[in-house]
């Protein structure tokens, strides 16, 4: 193609963009803005589909019946989104086994906060108040994200998510308004989870290298400072309802702001963990490659089936 | 994995209530219809969003061309007198 029709259509690729017209699968578009797609897309896929691993942990050992059922749907909800955003992926021309071994290879990346372990029953509480409520302040503007199949995506992905913040806020206000060993049950779990809850926002503005090109072509809507900043006024409030302690001693509320004063993060740890140095980063992706190296005969065989079964019919 | 031995993509409908069309929902890989519409059910039905399923392989699906939009789509906008909103209707006229 000439070099001039492929500027002309960038314009076009824009002027759609800045009047709010979704982008289409088949519809013309950047190679740039079709490769950000494929790994933040991809990237959110692993996310959910490794965030299965954490809770997974405490299924058998939920404390009661009801908390099991509500772990397990919870649990199935991350695969559903899994599979949402891998077909989301594909329609950008992701090819998806592709896809899933760069994960396995260690070449894409997820979400670092599922690189920390589930110690107690109390993680179950932090992780579903935290880092799904943090996952709903990123996942909200993506619903207007400019790709439409990624955007119809997270509509469904934030309807289910609202119940999995409501299910760990009540495990965490259930065990803070509990026995003195519940309460410092709850505390930890919320001292571990909180900072690297506030790290999923990502580096912040200064340092995030995709943010200004990802806001002009409308894939992201607000900066990772912004969202962290909503998620930190959003919560500080539903800490000191049930009655626990944010571990940052620099927090404050700020009048000009409107908004609170948060402590320096760790960016040394959130650069740690990305790397691949996280307390569980071998133990997850490993724990991902065996799912698929034992689960392989299974798709053979029921692909061998599927084939056995049409030849029959045509013969 | 050869791709050969790779599940087949397909597109899946559902029909919310009795009474209103099947709408396209999403996509998945199965490796027949029948395994495509229990999956379907698992992914795209855990709330009640629907009483019926179809699925189809998505190679058999033939779209048109985007890039013919304008041509394809451009001469029902010229139409206008299609539309009642063309024709004046006297006032006190009511129910037309």
């Amino acid at each position: 193609m000439m070099e001039i029709d492929i500027k002309e259509l960038e314009k076009n690729f824009q002027k759609k963009i800045d009047k709010d017209i979704r982008i289409e699968p088949n519809d013309w578009m950047p190679d740039a803005y079709r490769k950000t797609l494929i790994r933040q897309i991809s990237q959110h896929a692993h996310s959910e589909v490794v965030g299965m691993l954490p809770e997974g942990n405490w299924i058998t050992r939920a404390p009661n019946l009801r908390r099991k059922a509500v772990l397990l749907a919870k649990v199935q909800d991350e695969a559903g989104h899994g599979l949402y955003l891998y077909s989301a992926a594909e329609t950008l021309g992701a090819d998806r086994e592709q896809t899933i071994d760069d994960l396995h290879s260690g070449k894409a990346k997820y979400s670092s906060i599922f690189n920390y372990p589930t110690l107690s029953w109390a993680d179950m509480g932090a992780i579903g108040w935290l880092v799904d409520g943090a996952a709903i302040m990123n996942q909200v503007p993506l619903c207007r994200c400019s790709y439409g199949p990624y955007a119809r995506a997270m509509v469904r992905v934030c309807k289910e998510e609202s119940f999995h913040q409501r299910q760990g806020f009540e495990i965490m206000t259930k065990l803070a308004a509990g026995t003195q060993a519940q309460k410092e049950m709850a505390q930890d779990a919320f001292n571990r989870f909180w900072w690297p809850a506030l790290m999923m926002f990502g580096p912040s503005d200064a340092d995030s290298s995709h943010t200004e090109q990802s806001m002009n072509w409308k894939i992201k809507r607000h900066t990772n400072d912004e969202l962290r900043q909503m998620f930190v006024d959003a919560t500080v409030p539903q800490a000191e309802l049930i009655g626990l302690t944010i571990p940052d001693k620099d927090l404050k509320w700020n009048e000009a702001k409107d908004g609170y004063d948060y402590g320096a993060i760790n960016w040394d740890e959130f650069w740690q963990v990305v790397g691949g140095n996280g307390p569980c980063n071998k133990e997850r992706v490993d724990a991902r490659r065996k799912a698929k190296d034992d689960g392989k005969w299974v798709v053979e065989a029921a692909m061998a089936f599927a084939q056995k079964r049409s030849a029959k019919k045509s013969a | 994995m050869e791709k050969s031995k790779e599940w087949p993509l397909w597109e899946v409908f559902i029909r919310s209530k009795q009474g209103l069309n099947h709408k396209h929902v999403g996509s998945l890989r199965a490796s027949d219809a029948t395994m495509a519409i229990k999956n379907a059910r698992d992914v795209y039905t855990r709330r009640s969003e629907g009483i019926s399923i179809w699925v189809v392989p998505s190679n058999n699906i033939t779209a048109s061309d985007p890039n013919n939009e304008d041509s394809l789509f451009e001469p029902a906008q010229s139409k206008v007198y299609r539309h009642p909103t063309f024709y004046d209707v006297p006032d006190g006229i009511s129910h037309m």
